[in-house]
C-alpha cells in the first residue's frame, strides 16, 4: 500500500470513528487472524469502511470488500479509495455487460488467502425492509469454498447517519455486530441456505426502538 | 492562581492514588473475575484519563476548557441523537444542530456573550429547527422528531455549555480566578456521584426510585450529597464564597445533580438500554459520566450570576 494510500485510509477510518464511535460487537465470533467471508447487510456506500475500521489491523490488511465497479471507477478520488486505500475486488453488477464472472473474482481473492467482505443483497437497501432477498453469489461462494467460515455482519443505524441524498453526515452512535460462522451444511440446496443466511443476518439486528 | 492549581491538582492525585491502592486491596480480597471490583477498577482508571485531559485543558486555560466542553457536548448529542426517533426528514435540522448551532454556541460562550448564548438554543434553535424539518413536508411523528431535537440540544449543548460560560462571569475581586469555579462545579458534584456510589454500597438499604434506577438509596443520596457538601465547603478559599455559602451551593447542585441522573435513568430506561454509549470504559458514555453537571450547571451558573456578578 502507498503511504498516500495508507494516509487516506488512517483519515476515513479516523472520520468514521469520529462520525460513528463505531464499536465492534463480537458475538459470535473472536476478533482473531483467518480466512472469512464477511456477509453483511447494505445500506450506505460507508458499510464496508465501518466493517473494515472495527477489524483489528492484523486482519484489516488481508480484509477485501467486495463492490460494485459501476460506482468505485465511476470517478478518480473514487477508484482511489476502492481500489489503492481498500483494494476492494470490484465486480460488474450486470450481467449483459460484464467480462469477469464475480464468483470468479471472489474466489481468486479467497485463493490468494484474502478474507472478503460482500454485502449479499447486491444492492443498497433504500426501503422500509431489513433485508432485501440474497443474490445467488454467496451461495456458489459458499459451496466453492466449503472450508471458509461465513461471518453475518449486522451494520446498525448507518442508514441514519446518511439517509438517502444526504450530503453530510449526521453523528450517531453506530455499531458491527459479527455472528457466528455458518458453512453450506450437505444436502442443503441454495434456496434453503440463502434463507438460512438471511435468517443468520437479521438475527442480529437489534428489535425496532420504540 | 498558579500555586492553588498545583496544590489542587496534587490533591486530586492523592485521591486518585488512594482510590487505586484502595481498589487493589479490595481485588485481592474478592473472588477472580468479580464483575462489581473489575467495574471499580475500570472506572477508576477512567478517572486518571479525565483528571489528566481536564488537567491539559485548564493548563491551556479558557480556549482549554471552551474546546474541550464543545467536544462533550458533541459526543454527549450524538449520544442523545442515537436514542431519539428522528427521521429522514429530520437531518438537515440534525445537520445544522451538531454543525451550526454547537459551534455557535462554544463560540459565543468564548467571546462570554450571555445574551445571546443565553437564548441562542432555547429561542433561536427551537424555532428554527422545526422550520427546517416542516419544509420535507413528513408529518408523520413530526412532533416527537422536533421535541427530540430540541431536547438533545437543551441537554448536551445548551446545558453543558454553562460549564466554560462560568468563565465569563465578573466577580469583583475574584478576576482572573474563574477557572476555580468551574473546578468546583465539577469536583463537588462529580464526587457527590462517587460518595452516593460509595454510602450506597456500605449502607444502602432504602431504595429511592427502583424502577428508574434500583442502585440509588437513600442512605447513599444522603451520605454521598453531605458529605460532597462538606467537601465543597472546605473548598470555599478558591471561590467567591463563604464556608456557608459555599455550603449552600453544593448542597444545591449536588441535588440538582442526583435529580440530573434520576431523569437521565427514565430516558434510558425508557428507550431500553443501560449506558449512553461505551467511549468511557466502566462508565457507559459522555451523558452517563456528565448528567449530574447537566443538570447543575445552569443553576449553579444563575444563582452565581445572580448573586456575584456585576450586570
Amino acid at each position: 500500500m502507498s503511504v498516500a494510500a495508507r494516509a487516506a485510509a488512517m483519515l476515513i477510518a479516523g472520520f468514521a470513528r469520529a462520525v460513528t464511535a463505531v464499536r465492534g460487537i463480537w458475538q459470535g465470533v473472536a476478533p482473531v487472524p483467518g480466512q472469512r467471508i464477511y456477509f453483511a447487510n447494505h445500506n450506505s456506500h460507508g458499510d464496508f469502511v465501518l466493517v473494515w475500521t472495527v477489524l483489528p489491523r492484523a486482519l484489516r490488511r488481508r480484509t477485501r470488500p467486495v463492490a460494485g465497479a459501476d460506482y468505485w471507477l465511476a470517478s478518480p478520488l473514487r477508484r482511489f479509495i476502492g481500489r489503492d486505500v481498500f483494494n476492494a475486488v470490484l465486480i460488474d453488477r450486470n450481467p449483459d455487460t460484464r467480462t469477469a464472472d464475480p464468483v470468479l473474482q471472489m474466489g481468486n481473492a479467497l485463493a490468494a488467502g484474502d478474507s472478503l467482505i460482500l454485502f449479499p443483497e447486491g444492492t443498497r437497501n433504500m426501503g422500509g425492509e431489513r433485508l432485501l432477498p440474497f443474490k445467488s453469489g454467496l451461495y456458489h461462494l459458499a459451496a466453492q469454498n466449503p472450508d471458509i467460515d461465513m461471518v453475518p455482519v449486522w451494520i446498525d443505524n448507518l442508514n441514519r447517519v446518511m439517509p438517502k441524498g444526504a450530503l453530510v453526515p449526521v453523528p450517531l452512535i453506530c455499531t458491527v455486530t459479527f455472528g457466528a460462522p455458518m458453512r453450506l451444511s450437505g444436502g442443503e440446496d441454495k434456496a434453503d441456505f440463502l434463507r438460512r443466511a438471511e435468517a443468520a443476518l437479521t438475527a442480529l439486528a437489534p428489535s425496532e426502538k420504540g | 492562581m498558579d500555586t492553588h492549581f498545583i496544590i489542587l491538582l496534587a490533591c486530586v492525585l492523592a485521591v486518585l492514588l488512594i482510590a487505586t491502592a484502595a481498589a487493589q486491596v479490595l481485588k485481592r480480597r474478592a473472588a477472580p473475575g468479580d464483575l462489581t471490583i473489575q467495574n471499580l477498577t475500570a472506572r477508576i482508571n477512567a478517572w486518571w484519563v479525565m483528571v489528566a485531559v481536564i488537567a491539559l485543558a485548564f493548563a491551556f486555560g479558557a480556549a482549554g476548557v471552551v474546546i474541550l466542553f464543545a467536544l462533550c457536548s458533541f459526543a454527549a448529542l450524538r449520544e442523545f441523537l442515537t436514542l431519539t426517533n428522528t427521521r429522514a426528514a429530520d437531518h438537515w435540522a440534525l445537520v445544522a444542530a451538531v454543525f451550526v448551532v454547537l459551534p455557535l454556541q462554544y463560540i459565543l460562550v468564548g467571546i462570554g456573550w450571555y445574551g445571546l448564548y443565553s437564548i441562542m438554543i432555547p429561542v433561536y434553535a427551537f424555532l428554527f429547527m422545526p422550520i427546517l424539518s416542516a419544509l420535507r413536508g413528513q408529518t408523520e411523528n413530526f412532533l416527537i422528531a422536533v421535541s427530540e431535537a430540541q431536547w438533545a440540544l437543551m441537554i448536551a449543548v445548551f446545558c453543558v455549555s454553562h460549564v466554560p460560560a462560568l468563565l465569563s462571569l465578573q466577580i469583583p475581586g475574584y478576576e482572573g480566578r474563574n477557572l476555580f469555579l468551574i473546578f468546583f462545579l465539577i469536583v463537588v458534584v462529580q464526587s457527590s456521584d462517587v460518595l452516593q456510589y460509595v454510602w450506597g454500597k456500605l449502607l444502602g438499604r432504602r431504595k429511592i426510585a427502583p424502577n428508574l434506577s434500583p442502585s440509588k438509596t437513600l442512605e447513599g443520596l444522603v451520605g454521598g450529597v453531605l458529605s460532597a457538601s462538606v467537601l465543597g465547603a472546605a473548598l470555599f478559599w478558591i471561590t467567591p464564597f463563604t464556608v456557608v455559602q459555599a455550603f449552600g451551593l453544593s448542597l444545591v447542585i449536588t441535588l440538582m445533580g442526583f435529580f440530573g441522573g434520576l431523569v437521565m435513568s427514565a430516558i434510558k430506561r425508557d428507550r431500553g438500554v443501560k449506558d449512553w454509549g461505551h467511549l468511557i470504559a466502566g462508565h457507559g458514555g459522555f451523558i452517563d459520566r456528565l448528567d449530574s453537571v447537566i443538570f447543575s450547571a445552569p443553576i449553579f451558573f444563575h444563582i452565581v450570576r445572580f448573586y456575584w456578578d456585576v450586570h
